[in-house]
């Protein structure tokens, strides 16, 4: 098992790497020309006005609310899914009202309007 | 002995080990360097794969939309992917005033390496895998989400409003998605008890798509969404927000953005053949390996190929309907089809297996009849609303139809 942790790791070290050195090459083998007027914010052509991290809506952060509850539900969904074909009717019957439940609150954030992209 | 034309890899794998090992290398060391051998390879196959990608892709698209497509460079303008490369490898790097560096050079990096991770743990024969992890599919799932950390990042460093309002449109619409392709990836996991990818594929005497169609589809649009591809293609919507995150790049920082894009197209693919399509199985791919290769990527083969013709022919989705879609109508969908199919197969597991694949098929088909006339009826409904009042639209007359406001009255 450790080993294939180990295959992992150096799998992720040549991933990152390959392209990591492929753009420092690239960049070496580049004419480097910079002047304000290219390397200006490119707004299509009008100039930029203020700072370009500015405050964002707060929908974004209400489809991540949602996503976090789905997503923490659908970690504790994975051990009950790999035991599944042994479980006993009781415990997939507690599996499905779990699930009912969640289904309930999506039902909830739908009539609140939360899920509307305004 | 593996004998070479049965399973190539793993022939050349003993090699190398014996090779080591008569070196006098101690044993541990030969494995770091058999391992360190096996990435390179396997990331620069995939590459180089992608060369080819670009190639079919823009022939299709081509055929699709009556042209000819790259026709210039090479017999069938096979080399047009390389001379492009060759070309943006020497294109200047600009880097926007006032972008944070950092995060800036990291994003396509982070990008392209998320692609690549997924293949570490892929089954591509009976014999040859990289790791068979025992949390596989989680694996899958959270490497999957680094590739948004890399499209955060983009937007974030460019120091630029389209860009950072791509990026946040872009991770909306993709950890969204995340919802419904992790409920789905649970119906394989219930299937076959586990998380290895190597014992899902192994299971599927029957594949799991004529077990669960349902969850199988709703898996496939999920991926189509979660590489960002037409008709999800938002976060490169070039008529509303120029080319969203990867605006300010240039030379082959852009140019790994795009590899990005055409590798995770085939990575998902790829797992979908393996989730779904019963991965490297096939008549003899036991006793070949070599043939086991040939089939998965066959499959994924056919799964990328159905992807080039939604790209080819679907229009592009807008933001409210991509967060409608997945929200209220395929979230629903696979958490009440998971409830569904772990009652129903609970009740079915003793039966004989055809009456389980009957059964499991229809509970699938009824379940996604009823739940569409449901969903699509408040759909109608809502859809009737805003079309009530009238408005008068600004055209000439219009001959062909005999509504004054235009369309069949």
């Amino acid at each position: 098992m450790l080993n294939a942790w180990l295959y992992i790791g150096l799998f992720t070290l040549v991933a990152a790497a390959l392209p990591a050195i492929a753009i420092f090459l690239a960049g070496l083998l580049a004419p480097k020309k910079p002047n304000p007027i290219k390397n200006a914010t490119y707004e299509c052509g009008v100039e930029t006005v203020g700072p370009a991290w500015t405050q964002l809506r707060v929908q974004y952060y209400l489809f991540a609310l949602a996503f976090l509850i789905f997503d923490v539900e659908s970690v504790l969904l994975f051990p009950w899914a790999v035991a599944y074909q042994q479980l006993p009717l009781f415990a997939i019957v507690e599996a499905v009202i779990f699930l009912a439940i969640l289904v309930g609150g999506l039902f909830y954030a739908w009539r609140k309007g939360a899920l509307n992209w305004q | 002995m593996a004998v070479f034309w049965q399973d190539p890899i793993t022939f050349l794998r003993l090699w190398l080990e014996n090779l080591l090992l008569s070196w006098g290398v101690p044993a541990d060391w030969a494995l770091v360097i058999r391992f360190a051998v096996g990435a390179v390879l396997l990331v620069t196959a995939a590459l180089l794969l992608v060369i080819l990608q670009l190639w079919l892709e823009r022939k299709l698209i081509g055929r699709i939309q009556d042209r000819l497509g790259p026709n210039r460079v090479g017999p069938w303008g096979l080399l047009q992917p390389i001379a492009d490369v060759l070309k943006i490898f020497t294109k200047e790097h600009i880097t926007p005033a006032g972008a944070d560096r950092i995060p800036f050079n990291l994003a396509p990096v982070l990008s392209v390496a998320a692609a690549l991770m997924v293949w570490a743990v892929i089954p591509f024969s009976a014999t040859v895998f990289g790791a068979d992890l025992n949390v596989g599919i989680l694996y899958l799932l959270a490497v999957g989400a680094l590739g948004e950390l890399a499209i955060i990042l983009a937007g974030w460093g460019s120091n630029n409003k389209y860009a950072l309002l791509g990026a946040l449109r872009t991770v909306a619409q993709l950890i969204s998605y995340s919802v419904p392709m992790t409920l789905s990836a649970l119906v394989p996991v219930m299937f076959s008890g586990s998380l290895h990818l190597s014992v899902i594929t192994r299971a599927q005497e029957v594949w799991f798509i004529v077990l669960a169609p349902v969850p199988a589809l709703i898996f496939l649009t999920a991926s189509v969404a979660e590489v960002g591809r037409a008709p999800f293609d938002l976060p490169e919507a070039e008529s509303e927000l120029v080319a969203g995150y990867s605006v300010e790049y240039s030379g082959l920082k852009f140019g790994f953005f795009y590899v990005a894009e055409f590798l995770k197209a085939f990575t998902v693919s790829l797992i979908f053949a393996v989730l779904f399509l019963g991965g490297w199985r096939g008549p003899g791919a036991e006793s070949y390996p070599v043939l086991g290769f040939v089939y998965l990527m066959l499959k994924s083969g056919i799964v990328y190929l159905l992807m080039i013709l939604f790209r080819g022919t679907l229009p592009r989705f807008r933001i409210d309907q991509v967060m409608d879609l997945n929200w209220k109508v395929l979230t629903p969908l696979a958490l009440i089809l998971l409830m569904v199919i772990a009652l129903a197969d609970y009740f079915l597991r003793g039966t004989l297996p055809l009456v389980r694949i009957l059964g499991l098929l229809c509970i699938n088909g009824l379940a996604y009849l009823v739940l569409d006339r449901v969903l699509s009826s408040r759909e109608r409904l809502r859809r009737r609303l805003v079309a009530q009042p009238v408005r008068p639209v600004a055209r000439p007359e219009n001959l062909i139809t005999s509504s004054d406001v235009g369309g069949r009255s």
